[in-house]
């Protein structure tokens, strides 16, 4: 039988392996250089963060959604639905997480901790700038994530993460700006985003599918 | 396998006996050496003695680990990946290789590889490699001047560029196959024939003293040292001669950020991030091995003044 718990749990565990598998990519590389993330570690690491943060942004984005899919059909699955939708803060806060590790490798490898570059960069890189502000955004959405907040806040707590559009469109914005050729997975993600918010449209003009 | 003998030969001699054939890391250290001590003599004359080989050097600069200059790659002909051509250039036949001169020569059509090569013997040039991405390597190049492989053609008077392109053949080259990328196949770069005819421009057929990887650009390849690495095209199969300044890759797909040039200029920042230094490969994560990028790659005092008058902002 599967309840919340061992959903979530299975959610965490899952979310939890591009942050191992980073780790012992630099475990590698710490013992011999150039193992574990090429000849280029700092841009691999950086890479590697971003790539994880839009991908379960992305998850996080698709909760509510797939939550009104499963609703559709009969009630075993409403109830599975009904548990996968209380999972959406806990991936959320895990895209934050990832989110701010590519940050913090940003500014640690490619900027090493100089304020003016990230000026610099924050000013005349329109790729930073739009990763930079969607960092804002999921900042404001996880700080207010909690319980308490979402009392406090009442019905402008639903307004405050409409962010989430903004997150995941600056997102995607900040990929397309900086990749020079090759536009596959962004291709990919990019339709995956849309057809999300068609679903999202849909769902809002149907007056029976109001709940998420 | 004809070809490849006689390249091996022309690089370094089968009829040296394995005694005398120097461990590689002895001879890198060697070349170091000859490299840093070259810096010294600065100022020796630039042509194509063994000085030349070493212009514009710096002490500290350390040639790159062959392992990593044949395993990070920007070759788009076999994906996008910075390990994709490692992965996937094998795929690819050098051998037999045809390449056609057209323009403004006197001597064109079709040429087999060997038969350009062969009057031309191979010079090891150490030369830093700075990639338009802010990453830079030193290599051991072997390369022919690009002046003595151009003149068998007798270009004309009429010649003012000289353009080449890399090999389509999405059979055996699978980034050609993708349906998500923007190039417009066949990859193309170009010179200006003073840039072309510098003696620091040359063709290179190995590095470290082997024969050139296919994911290097076999069989054979551009090195312009002074230029970002995008102009330096691999893999070439047509050469021509033109009066007018060729429409050079990365220049078509987006302008605003890759002009014909490429000069390498730390005070023009490419639109999406700066270049006013480099990550040094091998970088390692907690010591980047940045370092400030050279006006002209560190090749000014060589290649300087065939840009008097030019302003490098506008062509970059």
């Amino acid at each position: 039988m599967i309840n919340t718990k061992v959903l979530k749990g299975t959610l965490a565990a899952l979310l939890t392996v591009p942050f191992i598998w980073l780790c012992w990519l630099v475990w590698l590389d710490l013992m011999q250089p150039g193992l574990g993330l090429g000849a280029d570690p700092g841009e691999a690491v950086i890479h590697h963060l971003g790539e994880w943060a839009l991908r379960i942004l992305l998850v996080a984005f698709s909760v509510s959604p797939l939550r009104r899919l499963f609703m559709r059909f009969d009630v075993t699955r409403a109830t599975l639905g009904f548990m996968f939708a209380r999972s959406r803060r806990m991936v959320g806060l895990f895209a934050y997480f990832y989110v701010s590790l590519h940050l913090l490798a940003y500014i640690t490898f490619f900027l090493e901790f100089s304020g003016a570059a990230l000026l610099e960069d924050f000013v005349e890189r329109s790729y930073i700038t739009a990763g930079i502000v969607a960092f804002f955004a999921l900042t404001l959405m996880a700080a207010t994530s909690t319980r308490g907040w979402q009392r406090r806040l009442r019905s402008n707590w639903a307004i405050l993460h409409r962010l989430v559009y903004a997150a995941v469109a600056l997102g995607l914005v900040h990929l397309w700006w900086l990749t020079r050729d090759g536009f596959f997975e962004l291709v990919v993600y990019t339709l995956w985003f849309v057809v999300l918010l068609g679903e999202r449209i849909a769902a809002k003009a149907a007056p029976t599918e109001r709940a998420g | 396998m004809l070809i490849k003998t006689n390249r091996s030969k022309l690089l370094r001699g089968d009829d040296i006996p394995g005694s005398e054939i120097t461990p590689e890391q002895a001879y890198i250290n060697r070349r170091k050496f000859l490299g840093r001590s070259a810096t010294i003599a600065s100022g020796a004359a630039l042509g194509l003695t063994s000085a030349g080989a070493y212009a514009g050097l710096q002490p500290d600069d350390d040639i790159t680990p062959e392992s990593i200059v044949t395993s990070y790659n920007n070759f788009y002909e076999f994906g996008t990946g910075k390990s994709d051509p490692v992965q996937y250039a094998h795929e690819l036949t050098t051998d037999p290789w045809t390449v056609k001169v057209s323009g403004e020569a006197k001597k064109t059509g079709e040429f087999a590889f060997e038969d350009i090569v062969k009057g031309i013997t191979p010079e090891e040039r150490i030369y830093r490699f700075r990639c338009v991405e802010a990453w830079s390597m030193v290599v051991p190049w072997d390369g022919l001047p690009l002046k003595a492989v151009l003149e068998q053609f007798e270009p004309t008077g009429d010649a003012k560029y000289v353009e080449f392109k890399t090999l389509v053949r999405p059979d055996e080259m699978r980034g050609q196959r993708g349906f998500f990328s923007n190039i417009d196949w066949p990859y193309v770069e170009g010179l200006r024939m003073d840039e072309a005819y510098h003696p620091l421009s040359i063709m290179v057929v190995g590095i470290y003293g082997k024969d050139l990887p296919n994911q290097n650009g076999a069989p054979w390849r551009l090195i312009v040292p002074w230029k970002y690495g995008f102009k330096s095209v691999k893999s070439i199969v047509s050469i021509r001669f033109t009066k007018r300044q060729p429409r050079n890759t990365w220049q078509l797909l987006a302008p605003h950020e890759y002009g014909f040039f490429a000069n390498v200029n730390p005070e023009v920042a490419h639109p999406r991030w700066s270049q006013a230094s480099e990550r040094r490969l091998p970088s390692s994560l907690f010591n980047p091995n940045r370092r400030p990028t050279l006006p002209f790659n560190g090749y000014a005092d060589e290649v300087a003044s065939l840009y008097d008058g030019m302003d490098l902002a506008r062509y970059y």
